[in-house]
Order: C-alpha cells, then structure tokens, then sequence
C-alpha cells in the first residue's frame, strides 16, 4: 500500500515536470513576443530591449526555465510577465471564482444525481426509470457551452434572473457573487449530473443484488430502507470514483463555461495568458492542474486499490 | 422480473442511434452535392430573417443561409473528428498492443505518457497547440488525435493485457509462437470489440471538442461554415436573435447523442455482461 | 472492511476539497453598494470591453490603461479635451520659442500627487527624462526622441528644449504616454498608480473592475462623482444585459451594433455615435507578389464594397474613407469616390495584371470582431473577382510577431488608432513595405512647416498619393459607441485621444 502510494507519489513528480517543459518549449516556440505584446506597434527596439530585461527575457531560455524551476523549489510560482504580480497572487485571486464554480457544479450534480439514481433503481425498468435514462442519454450529450448559451437566452436575456456574465467579487456580497456563479455551474452540473445518476443507478442495482442485502431483504426490512439504508452507502464508492475520473473533463469545461460567462476564473486566466505569451503564468496554472488532476486520480485509485484487492485491474 | 431493464434493451438505443447517425452522414453526404443555397453567400441586406420559407432555419448576421451552413457544417465536422478518430487510432493501438505485449518497462513509458496527457484536458492542449501552430481544422485534428491516441492505447492496452492471461494464449506462447504473431493473430482481433466501442466515443468526444475550439475561434475557419463556430457568432446575436443560437447546438446534440446510443448499444451487443456506465 | 476504509479515505478527500472554500467565506464581507436608477447619485459604474493589463500608461500600449487613467488618475502637462484641443493640464500656460526649439511650461503651483509630495518641476523633469532614458519602457518612447535638455529653472516651470523642430511635440505631450509620475511612486504605478489627477486609485478587483474615488485634495475643480468604478465586460450579449440591468450605467465602445436600435427607441437610454482615430485598413503587402503590381491593389479596391461592409461590421454606424486620414480633422480630402465598387473593372484589372483566373492569398485577422468580420465578408467580396483569401485567424502576440515585426503576410485587416499617424508611410520598414521616395519628401516638409495652410495642402497630398497608388484597401473609420443612462451628462461622445476622462461628468 505505502510502496504503492509512494510509486504515484514519484509518478505525479514525473509527470508535473514533464508538463512543465512541454508548456515551457510549446510558449518558447510559438511566435510572440510578451515585451512587443505590451508595448505595441511603436515600440521602438531600445524600449523592447529595455522591457526584455525587466521581464527577465534578455536570458537565454535554458537559464529562464532553471531560474523557474529553482523558484517553483523554493514555493515561488514566479512574476507574472503581463500584470507585473506574483503568479501565485493571481492563481489565489482566480481560485476564489473557479474553487466555488467547481464546487457549487459538484453539489448541483450530486445533489440530482443520487436521487435520481435512487428513483431509476426503485423503479427499475419502469417510467421512472426510463426518464431518468433518457435524460441521462441527453445530458451527455449536450456540449456544456452550449447549455450555458442556452441558459443565458432564457434566464439572462428572457427572464432577467441572472447576470449573462462577469463576477461581481465576493466583495460585493454573497448572494451576488453566487448569483453570477450559478448558471455556469449549472451549465457543468447537467452533463456531469447525467453521467452520475446513471453510474448511481447501475451501482445500486449492482449492490442490490449482493448476499447481504438480500439478506437484509429476507429479514423483512423495507425497500425502501434498504435501498437507502445498505445499497446507497456501498453504491457511493463508485459514484466518487467516476466523480474524480470527471475531473479533468470538470476543468476543461470550466475553461470554455468560464469564457463564455468571461467569469475570471483560472481557465479564463489561462487562456489569456496564453494569448499574452505569458510562460510564467501559463506554466504556474498548468502545473497547479496538472497536479490536480493526478493527485485527485491517484486518490481514486488508491481508493480503488483499498477497495478491491486485486491490483490495478480497473486503471 | 417481467419487466424489461431499459439498459439490456439494446435494438431501441442503437437503432436510435444508428438512425441519428445515419442522417448526419446522409446530410454530410447530401451537401456534397446540394444545399438549399450556397453555405458561403453572403447577403448582408438579407440578415438575421427568421425562419421562412424561403430560408428554413432563417439567415445569419451575414444573410447566409443557416439550413445550409448546418448541411456543411455536419460535412466539415464529420470530417474533422474521423481524421482526429483516425489518427488516435493509427497511433493508440499499436502503443496499447506494443504496451500490453512488451510489459515492464514498455508498459509503464505508455502508462506514463498517457499520463502525461490526461494532466491536461484535451480542450487545453488544443489550445496551446493552436496558438502553436495556427488555428485551423488541420491542427484540431492533430491536438484531438494526439488525446485519442492516448485514451486509445490505454484502452487497448488494457484490453490485450486481459487477453494475454487466457489460456489459449498461453498455448499459442507454449507452441513457440513470438510476440508479434500472437499478438497479431490472437490478442488484435479479441481487443477490437472494445475498440470499436471506444471510437465510437471518441467519435463524439471529437464532435463537441472541436464544436468547442471553433466556438473559441481556433477551429474550422471560415468560409468554411462550422457548427462551434455559428454558435460563437449567435451569441452576440442572443437578444435579437435568439433562434441562432438554438440550430447549430441542436445539430451538435442529436449528433453526439447518436453516437453514444450506437457505442452504449455495441458495448451491450458485445460485452452483454459490462452494463455500460456511461463513461468514457 | 477494505470497503470502509476506502470510504473513509473518499470522505476524507471531499472534506479536503471543502474545506478551502469554507475558509475563504469569512473574507468575503458584504460591502458592495447596490445601484439605485438616477438622481442623487454621485457614483458612477462605466462599462468596458477589454480590461487593462496594468495602470501605469507610461509603460504599455494597451488602450484600456489610458481609458481609465488618463485625465482621472494621472494628468499630462498638456491635456486633450473632448474636442482634441490642446488645453492646460499640470501646465497652467506655455510660451513656444520662434525657432521651435524651446518650450516652456509653467506648473500649476498647488499640484500634489495622491501620497501627498508636490508635483514641482523636479517630478516632471524625472517623468519626462524617465519617458525617454535608456531604461525606458515607454509604449511611445519616440514622441520624445527630438528633446534635447529638461531644465528646472524653478520649482514651478520646466524648460524643454529640442534638438530640431516637431510640430506635433505638444501634442504628443497630451497623450497618456506622457502622464507626469512621481519618482516616490512611479516603480508601483502598475498595481497601485499614484498620479495628481482628481481621482485617486482604489482597488482592482481583477477580472472585474478598476474602482476610483475623488480625489479631496485635488487643487482644481473637483469632479461631481465621488466614485468610478470600470467594469470589464467583453462578451456583446453581457455588455447589454449589462445595461439593461443597470449593472453599468453607460458603455464605452459598445460594440454589439445590432442592439443598438434597441437602445435608441428606449427613452431610459441616450446611444451616440462619435468619431475616433481608427483607420480601419485592408493592409496589403505592397512588396510582395501579386500585390507589388498597382493594377492588383487597384483591383482589391474596385472589389470591396465598403457600404455592404459598413454595414454588415459595423450596421451602418462608419464612416467610409478613401484614404489614411480621418474625415472629421482639418486637412481632409475626401477620395471614397476614386474606386467605386465595380467587380467587373476589378476583374479587368486583374486580367491587364496577368491574372485572369484570379490568385491564392492569405487573409490574416487579429481578434477584435470588426477585424473578424471585416474579413469574413472580405473574402467573401473578393472571391466574387477570383481572388480566393484562406482566413487565417491569429492572436495578437502572433500578429504582431509575424506580420507586424516579421511583415510575413499577404493580407490583414486592422485598424491603426493613433491619431494622426499617416507618418507611418515614410517610414522605411513599415510592415506595408511601401516605398514612395515622393511620399517621404512630403512627410520631410511637413515636419519643417509649422505654417496651418501649408500642413493642411500636404496632408491632402499625402493622402491623394496614398489612395493613388492603392497601398491599401481604405476601409471606414471606427466609430467610437457609447450607450449611456439617459440622465448622465458629460462623458465624451468622439475619442481624440485614447482617454474616458470622467471629470466633466454628472448626474442630471
């Protein structure tokens, strides 16, 4: 278990190493240069050169990437090249918008997932079931941008409810930084909730038929109960598990929902550092998820592997 | 248990499917040779009609009939995400084979890659690598195949491991038969089934990725109509226009939703044991 | 028993994950003020499409940093008011010597930047020697290339002197480029400006907004508004959700022109549309084949037809142009009619050229959606002559890289929003790669001629030389778009220069 976790441990290293010179080469060869970026079409080559300097561009990159990678050692993220500020300022500043977004999509998709999963499995192969199937087909299918279009011609342009994009900061209150965070976590949740409730019914019917709970079933405890009693408890293990799997597909879609609510959110953050040729941002925001994503799929395997004795069959 | 599991009833999902994916190539294939009027005329006095006779689904900023850019549009993306299905196919499965039949070390450099790119979400990566490379079809194909290739050689590779347990390839081994030739002639055609099962994903996967680059401009550029890219156009158009932004999504849903019924319905025909999760 | 353990384990990874967020809800206090509709305010919230990079206008080209600061934060020795004329700023007066070559300012005595130090002579012989040192990072480092000394006689005038005549020196020096910064503060302008203007900074949410407040100690008028906020909106249907809400109460560049009817018949709003320097261009790569042969870029002129596209960009709301200079400034020829849209001449043309069946190019068009749509409908017009342009969509690091810098390109569309900036066509390694030894002859006089009569003769043959010999495709000049809360009064209806200045606006 400790030599198994230790393994992902030194993998995850690995891999947010091996993205870091992937995004570091890909910006170092892309055209685009952040000092002409800023400084525009009158730019005069001495004021390009003097900007270079400042931004740490005048070394040659092999130095630039050692310069950040000794920084990144020390917990230092590095100056962003466009705004002038600790990258980790930014990341925390943008966190406080995609954290909630993320979160609040996790909470609506579990929150319609499980009883619908419930409601598919109590009434197996009957309407409920069938509805609840269907919309999980549909829901897969939607492409998340444009569920959050469609969420703004009604309930933005139509109806007034909700702000057609931007954040407000939390600042500003509570309610109106949630209200502007709302639709495009909606717009995640769907998809994510169609997916969930059908791995929810199929774990249900899965534990349903394990000996204990016909066990319980022959001691003559209720259906309900046991549905909600015994199966959903033990159907929860796969539920997170698909949960963590969704993950990077969560922050690719939070990348696009983000620009299309241009909510300043990390993947909106990213995506215009990319345009600025910001390396050192995009390079701190890469790694913070990539780092994520395979620490979060490492704990699903570990789970998984606490789970089922035999090893890794599932990855 | 009279009843009929919906999940088990297979012949509905993938004959639904089979018939959503039908006339997507149909329309495909129709706008080879005809559309209700030339996708690329542009017709600015003409813009943003409703639907009408004369133009079934309306005009769009630019007066060009939606109806059928939609026809072109399902060409161009059927094009894109099978040349991007292609490609992960060309690549994954003979890195998932070579994985599942080198083992060690051959198998943790393909476990690890496909590490590597599943750090970043393919929609990113497209990203970085547009601004690479240009945008453009040609780049979307190769950022999606290089993630297909991925997500491809996993699954093989898992696949063909499950393979080289079973008995009879151990007999083929015992026989004196190499690597190659078993994995040729024992485990290839017993992983195809999940293959299959898996472009058919990809397929759809590939189908709103690139919907999503077009949206964000990186795309299919125009003339060229491209279902993302009606979408990203429609939404400045959302208060005096709204029925724009409606098509092109619909046209993306009904896609990808066939192409899931068809894959869940062939994963069932297949496997009858896996009930199909819904996942990737 | 494994089972529970691995639940344990998800549980855990979910308390994890919540608690980051829990933490950061005590930091958020409610103190935003929510906006009432009308009289009585003294705040005000502006919306914006792009949002600055930083806020320092002597260190970066980017509009938006001018758009918030310049006039509100920081002010210029020179100011440029709302009518593009030169008026006092931190100069009360100035007297010009005969030859040109010496300039002297008298300060405003009572001039005091934000953290309290004076704005005396010694701050502006540090602003303007930093604007042109060697270290300087100045988006527009060569509005200061002809001065020669800054001298600091007293602490309240400034002498410039040059080393030859620039007849458009006081007005570069109205440009925010030009802002007056503090040697205490200068090094955090971009996070935390420091100006002497009648507001003062105070706090950017990122992302989001750039909020001023007024300034108490300012030694001129003071403003009517106690409190601007920039809000940063990009998306055209957000912009008039926005408005509609009330979220902002007036939009600078509104560019979702389809809405705008709307607006105009909603008495709750006031829509106008004003003029700005952008001279939008199909730029052409004059030195490269088949564009070097004038018959061919005669040919791209008589293809477009620049009403359709004024139209079909902007609905309606531009002003077509004939050639590089704008129709509202003094000096103005008017040369629309010189190529009228005429398909079948442009296809003669092209034949005469040796390209009967048309040619292969490349159309490359930076982000801003008037370039975007400008060039969709581009090749669309040009297709109609044969000529097939692949759009190639790029972003602007790479525009600027590739066909800027590099002037690797055939085509672009891209408006060039300096003010008075047909200059660029003498320069020798302009990115059009035009090079007209009779047009830099011009160009050489008119730097010489301070006489008003002469300049304004030849500006028009500069601009009659320019559409003559076709260097460009002249497309139409950007309107500058405002919708606004029809009880506001005061914000600027043209954009003489890149500025939103605030001082002169209140609520009716």
């Amino acid at each position: 278990m400790l030599a198994f976790a230790l393994r992902r441990g030194l993998t995850l290293a690995l891999t947010a190493w091996l993205a870091s010179v992937v995004v570091f080469a890909a910006l170092e060869l892309i055209p685009g240069d952040p000092a002409l970026m800023m400084l525009g079409v009158n730019a005069q080559p001495d004021t390009l050169a003097a900007l270079r300097a400042q931004m740490g561009l005048d070394v040659p990159p092999l130095e630039r990437y050692l310069r950040w990678a000794g920084g990144l050692l020390r917990g230092d993220l590095g100056t962003s090249l466009t705004y002038a500020r600790p990258v980790a300022d930014l990341v925390a500043e943008r966190l406080v918008v995609t954290l909630p977004l993320a979160l609040l999509s996790l909470v609506m998709s579990t929150a319609a997932a499980i009883p619908l999963g419930l409601l598919a499995a109590a009434r197996r192969g009957r309407g409920g079931d069938w509805a609840v199937l269907g919309f999980a087909q549909i829901g897969v299918a939607l492409p998340s941008f444009w569920i959050a279009i469609l969420l703004i011609l009604v309930f933005s342009v139509g109806l007034g409810w909700f702000p057609a994009g931007g954040f407000p900061g939390w600042e500003a209150g509570v309610w109106p930084a949630l209200r502007a965070l709302i639709l495009p976590a909606l717009a995640l949740a769907i998809p994510e909730a169609a997916i969930l409730a059908r791995v929810t019914r199929t774990a249900l019917l899965d534990t349903l038929g394990e000996d204990h709970i016909r066990t319980a079933r022959a001691k003559g405890v209720g259906r309900a109960a046991v549905l909600l009693g015994h199966a959903l408890p033990n159907a929860l293990l796969p539920v997170a598990t698909v949960l963590g799997l969704q993950l990077s597909f969560l922050v690719a879609g939070a990348v696009v929902v983000e620009n299309v609510f241009t909510l300043p959110g990390l993947g909106r953050l990213l995506y215009q550092a990319i345009g600025q040729r910001d390396v050192i941002v995009v390079q701190g925001v890469v790694l913070l998820l990539a780092v994520v994503v395979v620490l979060v799929n490492a704990l699903v395997d570990i789970a998984c592997a606490a789970a089922d004795p035999r090893p890794r069959a599932l990855s | 248990m009279t009843r009929r599991d919906p999940v088990s009833a297979v012949p509905v999902a993938v004959w639904a499917g089979a018939a959503l994916v039908g006339l997507l190539l149909a329309v495909a294939l129709l706008s080879l040779v005809w559309t209700p009027y030339p996708a690329e005329q542009v017709r600015v006095v003409a813009r943003l009609r409703p639907p009408s006779a004369a133009h079934w689904l309306g005009t769009d900023h630019f007066g060009r009939d939606v109806a059928s850019m939609l026809m072109v549009g399902a060409r161009n993306s059927l094009a894109v995400a099978a040349a991007a299905v292609g490609l992960g196919l060309g690549l994954g499965v003979p890195l998932g084979l070579a994985a599942a039949a080198l083992g060690r070390w051959g198998d943790e450099l393909v476990a690890r890659l496909g590490d590597l790119v599943f750090a970043f979400p393919a929609v990113l990566s497209a990203i970085l690598l547009t601004a690479a490379l240009g945008a453009g079809a040609v780049n979307v194909v190769v950022a999606l195949g290089l993630f297909n290739a991925a997500v491809l050689a996993r699954v093989t590779r898992g696949a063909a491991l499950a393979v080289w347990r079973r008995e009879f390839v151990r007999a083929a081994l015992a026989l004196g038969r190499g690597p190659l030739s078993v994995t040729l002639v024992h485990v290839l055609p017993n992983t195809l089934g999940v293959v299959v099962v898996q472009t058919t994903v990809l397929f759809a996967v590939a189908i709103v990725n690139e919907a999503a680059l077009s949206y964000l401009g990186l795309g299919i550029q125009p003339p060229s109509p491209s279902w993302g890219k009606m979408l990203g156009d429609a939404q400045t158009h959302l208060f005096n226009a709204p029925l724009q932004a409606v098509f092109p999504g619909l046209a993306i849903a009904l896609s990808v939703l066939g192409l899931t019924l068809l894959g869940d319905g062939l994963r069932d025909w297949l496997d009858p044991r896996h009930r199909s999760s819904g996942l990737l | 028993m494994m089972q529970t353990r691995a639940r344990r384990w998800a549980v855990a990874a979910g308390m994890a994950l919540m608690a980051v967020p829990v933490m950061a809800v005590p930091l958020m206090v409610a103190t935003g003020p929510t906006a009432a509709w009308g009289q009585g305010r003294s705040d005000l919230v502006i919306g914006m499409p792009l949002e600055p990079p930083h806020l320092d206008p002597t260190a970066g080209a980017a509009a938006a940093i001018k758009e918030v600061t310049y006039a509100n934060l920081f002010e210029t020795l020179v100011r440029i008011d709302a009518t593009g004329a030169m008026v006092p700023g931190l100069a009360q007066s100035w007297t010009v010597s005969a030859d040109g070559l010496s300039y002297r300012f008298a300060l405003r005595p009572g001039a005091r930047f934000h953290d309290g130090t004076p704005c005396d002579s010694a701050a502006v012989k540090f602003a303007l020697d930093r604007a042109r040192g060697a270290e300087s990072v100045n988006a527009q480092k060569g509005y200061f290339a002809a001065i020669a000394a800054v001298d600091t006689p007293d602490p309240h005038s400034v002498v410039v002197t040059l080393s030859r005549p620039d007849g458009l020196f006081l007005f570069h020096l109205g440009a925010g480029d030009a802002a007056i910064v503090s040697p205490a503060s200068a090094a955090g302008n971009k996070q935390k400006p420091v100006g002497t203007g009648p507001f003062k900074f105070d706090r950017w949410v990122a992302g989001d907004r750039v909020v001023l407040t007024r300034n108490p100690d300012y030694d001129g008028a003071k403003p009517a508004l106690e409190r601007v906020s920039f809000r940063f909106i990009s998306d055209a249907a957000a912009q008039i959700a926005a408005l509609k809400a009330g979220d902002v109460d007036a939009f600078l560049q509104f560019n979702a022109f389809e809405a705008l009817p709307e607006f105009r018949n909603d008495p709750k709003f006031t829509v106008s549309v004003g003029t700005t320097e952008g001279e939008t261009l199909l730029s052409i790569n004059n030195a490269r084949k088949p564009f070097d042969d004038v018959r061919v870029r005669r040919a791209l002129a008589h293809a477009i037809d620049r009403k359709t596209l004024i139209d079909g960009v902007l609905y309606g709301n531009g002003v077509a142009i004939g050639s590089h200079f704008p129709p509202h400034r003094d000096g103005y020829v008017d040369l629309t009619g010189l190529y009228p849209y005429d398909p079948a001449k442009a296809k003669a043309l092209l034949a005469e050229a040796g390209y009967p069946n048309g040619f292969d190019t490349t159309l490359r068009l930076p982000p801003p959606p008037y370039a975007r749509r400008s060039g969709e409908l581009i090749a669309a017009m040009l297709a109609e002559v044969g000529v097939r342009a692949a759009i190639e969509p790029v972003e602007w690091a790479a525009w600027l890289e590739k066909t800027f810098k590099g002037k690797d390109y055939d085509l672009t569309v891209i408006a060039h929003t300096e003010p008075l900036d047909i200059d660029v066509y003498a320069r020798d390694s302009y990115y059009f790669n035009y090079r007209n030894p009779a047009f830099v002859r011009l160009e050489e006089e008119l730097n010489r001629t301070q006489d008003a009569g002469r300049r304004k003769a030849l500006y028009g043959q500069q601009q009659r030389m320019l559409a003559e010999d076709a260097v460009n495709g002249f497309l139409f000049m950007l309107p500058s778009v405002t919708v606004q809360n029809a009880k506001l009064s005061g914000l600027w209806v043209n954009r003489p220069v890149q500025a939103n200045d605030l001082t002169g606006v209140a609520w009716k």
